[in-house]
């Protein structure tokens, strides 16, 4: 039982940042019908923001302390929203009208180009750094469990963004506009909606989302690298596609549920090796099954 | 019903086929001749011909989107690997060229049947899902030979015996181009470049898209399978780390590069990026960052491909 609620804490937590990638992959996906490859590297990028940062912001609040954090979360997430934004502006905006396959590629040609030059000794480098230790931590012991602050901080961090971004898409003029131009782009625009600023705003919304999870999923991990990004990118896109890909409910449940399934998997002995290749099974099996998601709808290409 | 559409071009295929086999087999007998550096190299041409070749079917012809061309290489090259290891002690040696070709047969059948499996699930849908799904398949191809200790696992499959030579490479080599020229040009392979134009406009004519595309990608994979299992034999060493993400990457961009459909400028990318890397040694640490921006670039100037100049409509490869 112990075990049982320990796994529940670790997935959670892991589920949490997947759930924050796959709102930005699925952001996008609503805005502009195509796969941000880029994404998860503006995530890698937001992590390697707080690294510059925390010297600079420690020096005037002391790290690790929950102003600093904050202050290192909001200037991380406004650096990669500019990033994110310029990525569009010059890679997927001159390609608007073109085939959709063409988009595509110059998506990973982005991704691509983004992780090679960070590896470069010149940019990054390609070895680990330690990531710097932002937040006071502490192990709550309940019983038998163990909690790490670093879990809570992720939990409570993701509940309030996904609340935040609810708010915007449901309650803001902008989140309508955005809901205007996923569900028909002419018909938005006829009505007056600037199309390209609804789209900059996308990508910037989910680049300063993905600079979040980048930075909480630093934290728990051992360090920070010019790939950290694929991976995770990859399963929040599985958890996209799982909760529906262009439903934003469907991307935190899909997020939760992958990073459960991972964690619960990780856990038994004899699947434990195979715990990489688990999401993807899980992609394949909902593509089989149900291609549209648990949440999204089934459309039907129009001519 | 296939020779009334467009007969020259099959014909011609043909003739450069038996060209291509006899030319390979003529230069094998002298490759005693060339040092082993610039055999490897040459060898490593034909392999990535035969690559590149097949994924057109899939990228280019098909309009379709694979990122797991290494993972059908991978599953090519242990098989056929696994099986030559164990069959060559037990069969007299003038059986070797039988077994290596039952072998590379084996390991392009087990890669199009994988192809099958990944095929039919993403291939249902539009083309983002297939990129994503291969990228995927790569990765359950290492997670799944790291834990298989009959393959070496995470160590690497070793002392596989060297039987790809220069005339294999190429023979292979100028069948993978000869089979692609003339499926495309068949009737029935009017069908991949109709789903590759519009999908909706080719199932509304009564063709299928998605049996067409899972044929492209099963096909695609099959090859793949053939190459992997030269690339086994030929480097006499497997390992899981050499046939990730960034194995696949090179594939593509030799597609983009050569022109997606383009046959004859695929062959030219093929064995341009073959060359290129070697040459340019000193430059090696910009090499992913230049075909990034390679990919970025073309999209957007010269989506039709670096190596091809006149574009004519059809797709008559």
């Amino acid at each position: 039982m112990d075990w049982l609620l320990q796994q529940l804490i670790n997935g959670l937590a892991l589920g949490s940042i997947y759930a924050l990638i796959a709102l930005g992959y699925t952001m996008v996906y609503g805005v502009l019908r195509f796969i941000n490859f880029a994404h998860a590297d503006v995530l890698m990028l937001g992590a390697y923001a707080a690294y510059f940062l925390a010297p600079a912001v420690g020096g005037i609040f002391p790290l690790p302390s929950f102003t600093g954090t904050l202050i290192i979360l909001l200037l991380s997430a406004m650096i990669c929203a500019g990033i994110g934004i310029l990525i569009e502006i010059l890679a997927y905006r001159p390609l608007r009208h073109r085939p959709r396959l063409t988009v595509l590629i110059t998506a990973i040609g982005v991704s691509l180009l983004i992780e090679f030059t960070c590896q470069h000794k010149a940019v990054f480098g390609a070895d680990t750094k330690p990531f710097p230790q932002l937040l006071p931590e502490h192990d709550f012991n309940l019983g038998g469990l163990v909690i790490s602050s670093n879990d809570l901080v992720v939990v409570v961090t993701t509940l309030l963004l996904l609340g935040i971004m609810w708010f915007i898409v449901q309650r803001t003029k902008m989140g309508t506009a955005m809901r205007a131009v996923s569900f028909n782009q002419q018909a938005a625009a006829l009505m007056g909606i600037n199309i390209n600023r609804i789209i900059s705003f996308t990508f910037g919304l989910g680049s300063a989302l993905a600079a979040v999870a980048g930075i909480l999923y630093a934290m728990k991990a051992p360090g920070i690298d010019p790939l950290m990004g694929v991976q995770p990118g990859l399963r929040a896109f599985i958890a996209a596609v799982l909760g529906g890909i262009g439903s934003l409910p469907g991307a935190a449940l899909g997020g939760l549920l992958l990073g459960l399934l991972e964690t619960f998997a990780g856990g038994i002995s004899g699947l434990s090796n195979y715990r990489d290749g688990i999401a993807f099974a899980i992609l394949i099996l909902i593509l089989l099954f149900k291609p549209a998601g648990l949440l999204g709808k089934a459309t039907i290409e129009k001519v | 019903m296939s020779s009334t559409l467009n007969p020259s071009s099959t014909v011609g295929a043909k003739r450069w086929l038996i060209a291509g086999i006899a030319l390979a087999v003529v230069v094998s007998m002298f490759s005693a001749q060339f040092n082993r550096y610039h055999l490897g190299i040459i060898i490593d041409i034909g392999i990535n011909i035969i690559l590149a070749v097949s994924l057109n079917l899939i990228n280019g012809h098909t309009g379709q989107f694979s990122l797991g061309h290494a993972g059908f290489m991978a599953v090519g090259g242990y098989t056929a690997a696994k099986i030559s290891l164990v069959a060559s002690p037990l069969l007299p040696p003038a059986l070797q060229p039988v077994i290596f070709l039952f072998a590379l047969l084996a390991g392009g059948g087990l890669a199009a049947l994988t192809g099958l499996g990944v095929g039919v699930p993403s291939l249902r849908l539009r083309g983002d899902y297939l990129a994503i799904v291969t990228l995927g398949f790569g990765e359950i191809i290492r997670v799944i030979v790291q834990n298989m200790e009959s393959v070496g696992a995470a160590s690497g499959l070793k002392g596989i015996p060297k039987f790809t030579t220069l005339g294999w490479t190429f023979s292979l080599a100028a069948v993978t181009i000869y089979f692609v020229t003339a499926l495309v040009n068949s009737t029935y392979g009017r069908g991949f470049i109709a789903v590759s134009d519009d999908e909706v406009a080719a199932s509304s004519m009564g063709i299928n898209p998605v049996r067409y595309k899972v044929t492209a990608f099963v096909t695609g994979a099959f090859f793949a399978g053939i190459a992997g299992g030269l690339y086994a034999h030929h480097k006499q060493f497997l390992s899981p780390t050499g046939f990730d993400f960034l194995k696949s990457i090179d594939i593509v961009v030799m597609v983009i590069l050569g022109g997606m459909g383009r046959t004859a400028g695929v062959v030219v990318a093929a064995i341009v990026l073959t060359l290129l890397p070697e040459v340019l040694r000193q430059f090696s640490e910009y090499r992913m960052i230049i075909y990034s921006l390679l990919i970025i670039v073309l999209m957007m100037a010269r989506p039709q491909g670096l190596f091809t100049w006149n574009r004519k409509k059809g797709g008559a490869a």
